[in-house]
């Protein structure tokens, strides 16, 4: 579950976002779309924890992120939130299996192999978990990332632009498959895009201006 | 886990870390020779010193003489009358005295005769067989033993002088009576035979001389030895005051010189100084310059794994985790660049040790450890490591995750 309210940020002082309330209870999908600019990235981060705005609450089951310090800041983001970035970004030396793995034990500081494993499978990538990123398809990578960020169980999934380099077949693939899980482990989904083909199947959506 | 990532790292392009590694390993591997070779070409030379004092020879170069006669590298400076000599040797201050007599080689071990006070002198013991009693019987230390494989009983003709290549006596053979225990010393690559058998081979030249030469030598009976010379003579004094004055006392009253190992070697050490500080100095430059490969091959890595950083913050890692890992893998190439270094260096003193084998008959350990300087070394490589690795390192603490992801 995660809520905001009135939440602000500037990069500088002519360059001011406002951006409306957000509240997205567990299991449920909220689609934030709008154009380049409108401060969709920087939404996500702040929801991230990755940036701090300048007023505003950011609530995460109940925590309010923005009491934190640093090192529990941090901590919470490893446990409570799976972020799915644009591009898919790995550990470039370690397999699939060990990318989604480490992301446990960053968090937990226990390697959940056999979650891993469970999670990939249910992903379709059985045959690929002891392969390098590098060696698979840029939707397969996708999956990893997706996978990479259920491994925790986080109350909070937040996807930068997930289908924006995948064709119209596998888009809709992952946008399904995103929203079915976020339902499965109880988690907020919350997308942001500006991929047009998504706005046709969720109905809770926020546009930025 | 961290230490997981490090490592694979290391290996995922080995390109950017070989150049790194094969600066350190060359640095160490310089460095962990000299170490090595210092000390025990320090301690080859101060182990065979042991209990000499004085060395008495001909008047020439000190150094020379102490080479020729403790350590058996140089060739002599000349002969000494053995009559002169045991004026000296038979004075009460003089502890012990070891006549040496150099003459012959065999396949270029030095044949020297002496008395049985070279074996008290140095400590060494009979491994089998017994002492010399009779002229050309011979002992023969343990590494000749075992290169050419000498044993009791066997006979061998000697060559003149010092080189393997010379005039070989065939009148006399040597024969074999006893091997020498390893003492770590000279003594490891002689052959030792009486002061006679020396003299002998050489007289038998003389021969065929006239009856009246053969009379002359039998008719001085109460200086069986005159007119007779030797090489050199090792001496132990009682005296500390002797010490001091004969080497200025003897040069003025005969005809030879009184040498002092400790005075001469300390003057070699001295030299030799300046050699291996050079090359040390060298190798700190190639450990310095390997320090810079390892800063820039961290420093472009920082670009393209900007996202890999990154990526770790939104799982959850803080940014002590991936100072720790930037270091980490500098710490790794250090370590492995050591260790490399370590064995080849070892390498390399084995191969320099049968060289110098073969030309001064002076072997080197390559399996000795120095823990103590060997663990300088380690630790002035990972503080290379670490310097190198600190700038990126910080790099990566303070990365900006927002930035670089809305970058990317």
């Amino acid at each position: 579950m995660i809520k905001t309210q009135n939440v602000t940020f500037s990069y500088s002082a002519t360059q001011k976002f406002h951006f409306p309330d957000i509240d997205c209870p567990n299991g449920q999908t909220l689609l934030i779309t709008g154009n380049s600019g409108t401060g969709k990235t920087t939404l996500l981060h702040l929801l991230g924890g990755l940036l701090q705005p300048n007023a505003g609450n950011i609530t995460i089951n109940n925590q309010d992120i923005l009491q934190l310090n640093a090192a529990k800041l941090d901590a919470f983001r490893g446990q409570s939130i799976g972020m799915i970035l644009q591009k898919s970004f790995f550990i470039e030396a370690l397999t699939v299996l060990d990318n989604v793995v480490l992301a446990s034990w960053i968090a937990k500081k226990t390697k959940a192999k056999e979650k891993a494993l469970s999670i990939l499978d249910n992903l379709g990538l059985k045959d690929h978990v002891h392969k390098l990123p590098s060696q698979l398809s840029i939707g397969q990578q996708q999956r990893v990332n997706i996978a990479r960020a259920l491994i925790n169980n986080p109350s909070v999934i937040l996807a930068d632009e997930p289908t924006s380099s995948l064709d119209d077949e596998n888009a809709l693939i992952v946008a399904r498959l995103l929203s079915d899980l976020a339902k499965e482990y109880q988690s907020s989904l919350i997308i942001v895009t500006h991929d047009q083909r998504l706005k046709s199947l969720f109905n809770h959506q926020i546009t930025l201006s | 886990m961290i230490s997981k990532i490090a490592w694979k790292n290391t290996w995922f392009k080995p390109l950017n870390t070989f150049l790194s590694i094969v600066l350190l390993t060359a640095s160490v591997s310089i460095i962990s020779i000299l170490i090595l070779l210092q000390k025990q070409f320090e301690e080859k030379f101060s182990s065979s010193m042991d209990n000499i004092d004085l060395v008495l020879g001909a008047k020439g170069s000190p150094l020379q003489l102490i080479l020729s006669s403790v350590y058996q590298i140089d060739a002599p400076p000349g002969n000494i009358s053995y009559t002169e000599a045991e004026a000296w040797m038979n004075k009460p201050m003089v502890e012990s005295a070891v006549p040496l007599a150099y003459g012959d080689n065999y396949l270029g071990y030095k044949i020297v005769g002496t008395t049985e006070n070279y074996t008290k002198h140095f400590g060494l013991n009979i491994q089998q067989g017994t002492l010399f009693a009779k002229d050309f019987e011979v002992i023969v230390g343990s590494n000749i033993a075992a290169n050419i494989g000498l044993k009791i009983g066997d006979t061998f003709f000697g060559t003149h002088g010092d080189v393997e290549e010379g005039e070989v006596h065939d009148h006399h053979a040597y024969k074999v009576v006893g091997i020498l225990e390893p003492s770590g010393k000279v003594a490891d690559q002689l052959i030792l035979s009486n002061i006679s058998s020396v003299w002998h081979m050489h007289d038998h030249e003389h021969e065929d001389h006239t009856e009246e030469a053969h009379v002359h030598a039998e008719g001085e009976i109460h200086h069986p030895h005159e007119g007779k010379e030797i090489t050199a003579v090792l001496l132990k004094l009682r005296n500390n005051m002797a010490k001091m004055t004969w080497p200025r006392i003897i040069p003025q009253n005969t005809e030879m010189q009184a040498a002092s190992p400790a005075l001469e070697v300390n003057r070699l050490f001295a030299l030799f100084g300046v050699g291996i500080s050079a090359l040390t100095y060298l190798a700190y430059g190639i450990m310095f310059i390997s320090g810079i490969s390892i800063f820039v091959a961290l420093y472009n890595m920082l670009k393209e794994r900007r996202y890999e950083f990154a990526l770790l913050r939104i799982t959850g890692a803080t940014k002590f985790q991936l100072l720790w890992l930037v270091l980490l893998e500098s710490i790794f190439l250090c370590t492995i660049g050591f260790i490399l270094g370590i064995v080849f260096g070892r390498i390399g003193l084995y191969f320099l040790s049968v060289s110098s084998q073969e030309e001064f008959k002076m072997a080197f350990d390559p399996f000795e450890f120095l823990w103590k300087e060997e663990e300088m070394l380690f630790l002035a490589t990972l503080s290379v490591g670490i310097l190198a690795a600190i700038i990126p390192a910080i790099k990566a603490y303070s990365l900006n995750i927002s930035k670089t992801l809305a970058n990317a």
